[in-house]
């Protein structure tokens, strides 16, 4: 028997016993039959299966769409989990009726999760409806029919209905979502809160955000004993503490790109968002997660490696420190062991004058693998470099802290003849493999590119692009 | 009006296949795919899947009880390999379990031994190797041989053209039920409900008649269920009749894109004569088509492409040759524009390859070669109605071109790393199966004494909005309202021996067959009421917002009322209609004929803006002029273009499959294949109408589905302008998809390896 997941599913409270790991798409689709939920890929990479899960956050709940097939059932607890049957009044919602007067609905099949997100985009409190708005909710949705303008128009029809105002109290109040809503934090306060239980104490997986972990052992994990982070509050959220920003290991992508505190270090880290991963992914993914998959290519270990971040392990009690430039010892091995929780990154708080760049360049411009990506924080004194963190991910079996290149930059001034002299550097330091994402001459091509694209972003006023194409 | 089921999608109410409640005693079925791409089965060993609890069946070749084939042209591919295996994801073996997990687990199970035999994966190779499917073909006009020594400039080039997965939605899937005594039932998503029928028929031995095949609607097909659907569906009708249990199939993604079909890819040769100003004189082709490891429909794929290898233009001396050759590959099928993309897409790699060693722009060499009516084609139909350059001229004038030109030029001059690029797509399709047979359809309306109507066709709804259409037909018909109007499933116990839902063909055959339905109906409603009302016209009678007029004038009639006098005076309310295109044949030993009812055609103008140093794109616009007939339902219409368009683009730049040398696909999920998003396609897509008169699709409206995804090829070609923009000297292949791979590898050759 396993411990029992107390929850609400749209208007009704639920009670189950599932093995924590099963898939929140399999238990809506398989044991409640609410089959408005679509299995396309079962890799959170189309949309079809999104849902909206609700938690408490002060008086409010707070809905966010995620893609229940990388989702564990065992997150659940204390939640309020929200499918396309749980939006459906009488008559059509704001939203459905935007995409039937559109007509930006065709074989139908992606529309229900579309449905979904754009609702959650309608109870976000206090935004302005906007185009970027609708987009940003309807990145993470394939749609193979329709080419996505008519979708990105139904922008017209929510501000015209809805009079520029969101929110779930507007919402109910005018019969845009079910009356129901406005119970959900009463009834959401009144499961009664566990502490979080010690499933197992070795397990064989940590389940974290999922969105890596069930694409690689999918049909392992629901066999296997597993425990899952979400729901330690220890391990999320920011704060300032000793001269470094303190991250816990399970803060979301999206939680990450919308701290105030990480926005002051890196301004457009929610630009750089848009190409990393759709909304859904970006609301589970979490920094601890992409760390310890230790991809060679995860953007965020990339972005964190470049600030020459810290991470903090614990073990019961005891804890240790590890600097994330000499974690990565080989292909996906650690220095970790096995009992070891990764529960914090240490972000040092950066002197003024550090500028960070990141570069990323994949098949699909946005929400796509990179086949190479990079980060750079660079910080300059009189033109001189005194402090620069180079990172690069694709060109190595480890995201590559560039250690040789940044000692040839250190100490000297910005020029183009720089930059060419690190060339060299740069193409020893690396070794690419061809694949999926591209050939290895590809890759090293691209860490030139990006090179220099960090230099012009940065230092415009120091390198431009054209400095580079001298015999052009 | 808004789409019949628009409201339905958007509830999630719609039912797909698998959504339908579940039957008890249900057991779902995994298939065991070749992991080789080629080999001689050695030995098969299912006893481990067998034993694992809850299997309850494993079926290979050797229980089938028919005949194990299921190829739909050459009948060349067997159900489940039984000695030798062609490609990677073959089938060999059905696992039934009681869960899908149990039967996929069961999959994991089973061991092949296999001795590997030579592969081939480059249709040049095998052609080379004699390795081809059905004969090869040529289309001639006029005389090219002789035609050379007259041209000013000749150029040759050679195309790779990528091919391309479906990602359909919905992946295959279907639902086998027993029925009593030797029959059965199949809900299957397909496009071609007779195919799936007359195949599993013949898989288990026993008479079409006996298989009800059912289609409620596909969420997406594209082609890929056109013919792909039918060996999912027998695998459950044979686990079904094996078991006398119902059984499911629902291939999750990464095994549909590893064992269904794709678009062709293609290799081709081509070398094109001109005047100095530009005139095509001469252009001869060889297109080497890779259909994969079976026949499938790569020689229906082929034709159309010899159709369409001269695109838009009039060419006076045309030499098209095209072979299907046969790789060790997944078997190539049918994608919306069947072939015909890839014409086209040599046609303009040579015309823009001429405007660049002319140095003549490259829509001035386009617009000088525009069809023209009555222009012969090199299949010998003559242009009728087909206004090319009218598409052409307006999408000019109303977009402006020549400030696009002017701005991109601008542009360009003041911008380094980044660069602007266009092209022009003019499109010119046939609409027709180009075999001939197939251009038929049926349908079966009844009117029950409420007045309600139940229609069923052969066509299948697979978003591309046909009930939405054949509703908009059937009331305006009857002269009631809408929501009278029901349409049925797809079964085959209704409409026999249907067409496949394909060739942009479906509302045309089927929206016409239900109206002749309609009319008969009609027409004896028609002779009650003049009885009744003592009038002597029968053509004077009209129904018009269900009130029955005489000569424009109100008789006091409703629709309700007519239908129950009609009951109670014993006629009959029910009427199958059959519909057969006009006018269609084609004569292959002389390559001539005239295949299409008419040709659908449309201007794109592409904008796009290169960022030259990361090798990564933006669409800037896509501004098209589309000849649409008279449409049904504009929302349909427009949503066919657009999404036609967004594959069109995405077939071109990133869409983009990957074998290793062991032939498995590496681009085999959701993660590594990438189709467009909402931020790659542009905002700015504007689509104007061309008013046209004559048609030939019910109400004059015009087929839609495959045309639009043509305007796509466009973007290869902008791209291309901005490269050389940036790099005005260098050659650049014509190598699809353009990704940003290939894009940074040409800019910078000159930096590779060091």
């Amino acid at each position: 028997m396993y411990p029992e997941i107390h929850f609400l599913l749209n208007d009704r409270e639920i009670r189950i016993s599932e093995h924590p790991a099963v898939l929140v798409l399999d238990y809506l689709r398989g044991s409640e039959r609410l089959v408005g939920v679509k299995e396309g890929c079962r890799e959170g990479d189309c949309g079809a299966c999104t849902v909206l899960v609700g938690e408490l956050s002060g008086e409010q709940v707070v809905y966010k769409p995620v893609t229940s097939c990388l989702m564990p059932v065992g997150e659940l607890y204390g939640k309020h989990l929200v499918t396309i049957e749980g939006l459906n009044m009488p008559h059509l919602s704001p939203v459905q009726q935007a995409i039937v007067d559109e007509g930006a609905t065709q074989c139908g099949f992606c529309t229900p999760g579309i449905v979904v997100s754009l609702t959650g985009y309608l109870m976000e409190d206090h935004q302005e409806i906007t185009k970027e708005g609708v987009k940003k909710y309807l990145s993470g949705h394939l749609c193979r029919c329709t080419g996505y303008r008519s979708l990105k128009q139904s922008v017209d029809h929510f501000k015209k209905t809805l009079d520029n105002n969101k929110g779930i109290g507007f919402l109910v109040a005018n019969k845009m979502i079910p009356a129901y809503f406005r119970e959900i934090p009463a009834r959401l306060r009144r499961i009664p809160e566990i502490s979080m239980r010690k499933e197992e104490n070795t397990p064989d997986f940590f389940i974290a955000g999922g969105t890596d972990i069930y694409l690689q052992k999918n049909e392992l994990l629901p066999e296997s004993r597993i425990c899952v982070l979400n729901g330690q509050p220890e391990m999320k959220g920011v704060f300032k503490k000793n001269g470094y920003l303190h991250i816990g290991a399970l803060t979301t992508f999206e939680e990450f790109a919308q701290h105030t505190g990480i926005i002051r270090i890196i301004p457009y880290i929610r630009e750089y968002m848009f190409q990393i991963a759709s909304l859904q992914i970006r609301n589970r993914a979490t920094l601890g997660g992409n760390i310890i998959n230790a991809s060679p290519i995860g953007d965020m270990t990339i972005l964190l490696l470049a600030l020459e971040s810290l991470l903090v392990f614990k073990d019961g009690e005891r804890s240790r420190t590890v600097p994330i430039t000499s974690f990565y010892k080989g292909y996906k091995q650690l220095d970790k062991t096995s009992t070891e929780i990764l529960t914090e990154i240490l972000i040092p708080e950066p002197v003024s004058g550090v500028l960070i760049n990141f570069e990323k360049v994949s098949k699909r411009k946005c929400l796509d693998v990179a086949s190479v990506n990079s980060a750079m924080k660079v910080r300059c004194e009189d033109g001189i470099i005194r402090d620069i963190g180079l990172a690069m991910g694709g060109v190595a079996p480890v995201p590559l802290f560039l250690k040789a290149t940044c000692q040839h930059f250190l100490g000297k001034q910005v020029s183009g003849e720089l930059i060419e002299d690190a060339f060299p550097i740069i193409q020893k330091e690396i070794s690419p493999i061809g694949d999926v994402r591209g050939s290895a001459c590809y890759k090293r091509l691209l860490a030139r590119q990006l090179c220099i694209a960090h230099f012009t972003k940065i230092f415009p006023e120091k390198v431009k692009v054209r400095d580079f194409y001298g015999t052009h | 009006m808004e789409r019949i089921d628009a409201a339905a999608h958007t509830r999630g109410e719609s039912q797909y296949l698998d959504d339908m409640p579940l039957p008890g005693e249900m057991l779902y079925a995994s298939v065991f795919s070749s992991p080789v791409m080629h080999g001689k089965i050695l030995s098969l060993h299912t006893e481990d899947a067998y034993s694992l609890q809850g299997v309850v069946a494993v079926l290979t070749s050797k229980d089938i009880p028919g005949e194990n084939q299921v190829g739909p042209i050459i009948h060349d591919e067997e159900l489940l390999a039984s000695s030798e295996v062609c490609y990677v994801g073959q089938p060999v073996a059905i696992v039934v379990g009681t869960s899908p997990e149990i039967a996929m687990k069961g999959v994991k199970r089973i061991v092949m031994n296999v001795t590997e035999l030579p592969a081939v994966t480059d249709p040049k190779e095998a052609f080379l190797q004699g390795k081809i499917i059905g004969a090869p073909r040529t289309f001639t006009l006029g005389d090219v041989d002789t035609v050379w020594q007259n041209c000013d400039f000749i150029v040759e080039g050679a195309c790779d053209i990528g091919g391309q997965e479906h990602v359909y939605l919905e992946t295959q899937r279907a639902r086998a039920i027993p029925l009593e005594g030797k029959s059965l039932r199949i809900h299957s998503s397909t496009q071609s409900p007779n195919a799936v029928q007359r195949y599993a028929a013949k898989i288990l031995g026993i008479p079409a008649s006996s298989i009800e095949v059912d289609v409620k609607r596909l969420g997406g097909a594209f082609g890929g269920k056109e013919d792909q659907a039918t060996p999912w569906a027998c695998m459950a009708a044979l686990a079904a009749w094996y078991t006398r249990k119902p059984v499911e199939l629902v291939l999750r993604r990464a095994d549909d894109i590893r064992m269904t079909g794709k678009r062709h890819p293609y290799k081709s040769d081509f070398k094109i004569g001109v005047t100095k100003e530009g005139k095509i004189l001469a252009y001869e082709v060889k297109h080497y088509q890779n259909s994969g490891a079976t026949a499938d429909l790569s020689t229906a794929v082929l034709e159309r492409t010899l159709f369409h290898s001269t695109n838009s233009y009039f060419i006076p001396n045309v030499r098209i040759f095209g072979v299907c050759c046969q790789t060790n590959l997944l078997s190539n099928t049918a994608f919306r524009g069947f072939g015909a993309p890839q014409g086209m897409f040599v046609m303009e790699s040579a015309i823009t390859k001429v405007s660049e060693k002319l140095g003549i722009p490259r829509e001035e060499i386009q617009e000088k070669n525009l069809l023209k009516e009555n222009d012969l084609f090199p299949y010998g139909q003559r242009a009728r109605y087909c206004h090319i350059g009218d598409t052409w001229n307006k999408a000019a004038e109303r977009y402006d071109l020549p400030k696009i030109r002017q701005d991109i030029e601008d542009y360009n001059q003041t911008h380094f790393e980044t660069k602007k690029g266009f092209a022009l797509m003019p499109v010119c399709f046939g609409i027709s199966f180009t075999t001939t047979y197939m251009n038929q359809a049926s349908a079966l309306v009844h009117v029950y004494t409420d007045g309600s109507v139940s229609v069923s066709t052969g066509g299948v709804e697979m978003g591309q909005g046909l009930t939405t259409n054949l509703v908009i037909a059937a009331a305006r018909a009857f002269g009631i309202e809408g929501h009278r109007i029901k349409i049925e499933t797809t079964n085959t116990t209704r409409i026999a021996n249907m067409s496949p839902s394909a060739a942009s063909s479906t509302t045309v055959l089927n929206g016409n067959a239900m109206l002749r339905a309609i009319l008969q109906i009609l027409d004896r409603l028609k002779s009650l009421i003049i009885k009744e009302l003592r009038v002597p016209d029968k053509d004077k009678i009209t129904v018009v917002n269900e009130k029955v007029f005489y000569d424009g004038l109100e008789t006091g009639w409703g629709w309700e009322q007519l239908v129950q006098t009609a009951y109670l005076n014993r006629i009959d309310l029910s009427a199958h209609g059959f519909f057969a295109s006009p006018e269609i044949y084609f004569d292959k030993t002389k390559e001539k004929g005239h295949p299409f009812v008419y040709h659908v055609v449309g201007t794109a103008i592409i904008e796009v803006t290169l960022d030259c140093l990361r090798g990564t794109y933006d669409m800037s616009s896509v501004k098209i002029v589309h000849d649409p007939g008279r449409p049904l339902n504009e929302h349909v219409c427009r949503g066919q273009i657009e999404g036609g368009l967004a594959q069109g683009l995405g077939w071109m730049t990133m869409e983009d499959l990957r074998f290793n040398e062991k032939g498995q696909l590496l681009s085999g999920n959701l993660a590594t294949y990438k189709v467009p998003d909402v931020y790659f396609m542009p905002d700015d897509i504007k689509i104007e109408f061309l008013e046209n008169g004559k048609i030939l699709g019910p109400y004059g409206s015009k087929a839609v589905g495959e045309p639009p995804l043509m305007y796509g090829i466009g973007v290869f070609f902008a791209l291309r302008y901005a490269m050389l923009a940036f790099k005005p000297h260098k050659e650049f292949t014509f190598a699809s998809p353009l990704t940003p791979e290939r894009i940074l590898l040409q800019l910078y050759s000159e930096y590779l390896n060091k």
